[in-house]
């Protein structure tokens, strides 16, 4: 039994029941790392939300999410509340909206501990506290007493980061988790991230809207577009030999370094026209 | 030799936050000749926004001063910046709040043209429907657009109002601040081909800001490279990017995310 189980996921919204995802199957097992990768409205985010039973109440999932065997969808409330952040936890794009700003952060990622586990306060300052030096955070004590506005952006995404694994989730969700961060800070956190999953064995489904990062943390990868999963494979499978014209089109686009400065750009429409029908296998 | 279009010497910002003071731009040097694409990188909070609001004289310096094409626009007082304001034009990272929700697109794009100190730098009986065509076609949107709102329009479209607007009247520079990096993969290369085209069809003087040196790179000649509120690097884009003269490049360079796969060695 895989950790995770997606069966025909269908999600819409409003009373005009707009689909946003259309019918999406994967699976995760104990441990994998899974890159979610597809363009914005493409419906990556509300499946990750409906993975966490954190969809808006305008929302109607169908279908079948199972995490250990039980079932996410239609699940009440109060089960999904022991779920999440202890079998399951997510990272979000924004680290400020993500974090309460009158709070310290040490009392934050200490919450989340006392929450799911009832910890103790001073044991739990000890366990916060080391949690913040694993994701690479130096000078953890002053950290832990700091509020999030003292912070920089990639601090504030690690102490998220140790907010999302301090109750050794099994499966951590992160959506879009360094985009908002520069590159040589998104390099940092991108590898801080790779070193705890692989310490605490953690699955991760990862989503983006790039590529060339999400292959910085996982070898497979999803594709979505319109709703739908097209393609699905390795980042080396994908990036050699996609077969989707819409996963050529965004492996082209990814790669400025192979066009010469100053001439066009490949885009995704080069390689698919939005609407068209697209066959099997190219 | 002529004139450089800006000049700038020894450019010092402090700001002061809460209690503390912030150095943001420490005693800078600048020349931008005219026709030149400048990238000008860094990381936040390196000072590279603040040059270039100097640079449109959104802001002053706390002390230095900045010719623009032979005046000096640093004791200028507000009222006599329209040649500036009409000549230089920005476009920012997020088309959605750097665009006024309330406003039809139309109005957004024309409304450069209707400020008062602009209007009188501007040809006489230039007509605003006239060239809210021009611009549309220029950064091919459909010719309604200028009836619609904004939300109406995806990321990446409204990334092309907003240079719609920094084009309408005319201006000879064009300065980009992070203009692709709210933007999707799939989104940025129409956006970079956007602004290239129009670099080179209309004659443009480029500045772009940005903390991702492979936009830079495509889009720019020159390059300066910042770090707390210096020019610690610059020169000509590729002999930056193939011979980076300072640790500081170089790492940049190296945090660059490239693609990945099994049995490859990590990029970093």
């Amino acid at each position: 039994m895989s950790l995770l189980e997606v069966r025909d996921l269908r999600v819409s919204f409003g009373r005009r029941k707009i689909e946003a995802v259309r019918g999406v199957d994967f699976e995760i097992a104990e441990g994998q790392r899974l890159g979610l990768i597809g363009e914005s409205g493409s419906g990556k985010t509300v499946t990750a939300l409906a993975l966490m039973g954190l969809l808006p109440e305008n929302a109607t999932a169908t279908g079948s999410v199972r995490l250990r065997g039980s079932e996410i969808i239609g699940a009440p409330e109060a089960a999904l509340a022991r779920l999440r952040g202890d079998a399951v936890s997510m990272v979000f794009q924004e680290p400020m909206t993500a974090l309460d700003p009158t709070m310290r952060v040490g009392r934050q990622v200490a919450e989340v501990l006392r929450l799911h586990q009832g910890a103790e306060s001073g044991p739990a300052r000890e366990r916060v506290v080391s949690m913040l030096a694993e994701v690479g955070l130096t000078d953890p004590t002053r950290i832990a007493d700091a509020y999030p506005h003292q912070l920089s952006g990639g601090q504030r995404q690690r102490v998220i980061l140790a907010m999302a694994l301090i109750n050794s989730p099994d499966l951590v969700v992160c959506d879009e988790p360094t985009t908002a961060l520069d590159v040589t800070v998104q390099a940092l956190v991108l590898q801080k991230l790779d070193e705890v999953l692989t310490a605490s064995g953690a699955a991760c489904l990862f989503i983006s809207h790039d590529l060339a990062v999400v292959s910085q943390v996982c070898d497979q990868v999803l594709v979505m577009l319109d709703g739908e999963v097209v393609e699905a494979g390795t980042v080396a499978e994908l990036f050699t030999n996609a077969k989707h014209p819409y996963t050529r089109g965004l492996v082209a686009t990814a790669r400025l370094d192979q066009t010469r400065p100053g001439q066009r750009l490949p885009t995704v429409e080069d390689f698919y026209a939005p609407g068209t029908q697209v066959g099997g296998p190219q | 030799m002529t004139e450089p279009l800006y000049r700038a010497e020894q450019l010092t910002r402090r700001y002061r936050n809460g209690g503390t003071e912030v150095l943001a731009l420490d005693h800078v040097d600048l020349t931008i000749e005219p026709g030149r694409r400048l990238g000008i990188v860094g990381e936040s909070g390196s000072g590279k926004s603040t040059l270039v609001r100097l640079l449109a004289g959104l802001d002053r310096p706390t002390s230095g001063r900045i010719w623009f094409e032979g005046t000096e626009i640093t004791t200028l007082p507000e009222r006599r910046l329209g040649f500036l304001r009409a000549a230089v034009q920005m476009v920012f990272q997020d088309p959605r709040s750097s665009l006024n929700p309330r406003m039809r697109v139309g109005e957004i794009i024309t409304e450069p043209l209707r400020s008062r100190l602009v209007r009188r730098q501007l040809p006489d009986g230039i007509d605003h429907a006239t060239r809210l065509a021009e611009v549309l076609e220029a950064v091919d949107l459909p010719a309604d657009s200028g009836g619609r709102y904004p939300h109406e329009f995806s990321g990446g479209q409204r990334q092309r109002i907003a240079i719609a607007r920094a084009l309408a009247p005319k201006p000879e520079i064009l300065i980009a601040d992070e203009p692709v990096s709210a933007l999707d993969v799939s989104v940025r290369a129409q956006v970079l081909n956007l602004l290239t085209d129009l670099v080179a069809a209309q004659g443009l003087t480029l500045i772009v800001v940005s903390h991702d040196l492979m936009v830079v790179r495509h889009l720019c000649d020159q390059l300066a490279v910042m770090r707390a509120g210096r020019i610690v690097e610059q020169g000509d884009t590729e002999t930056v990017y193939t011979q980076p003269g300072t640790d500081y490049t170089r790492a940049l360079l190296a945090a660059i995310p490239r693609i990945r796969t099994v049995g490859q060695a990590p990029s970093r």
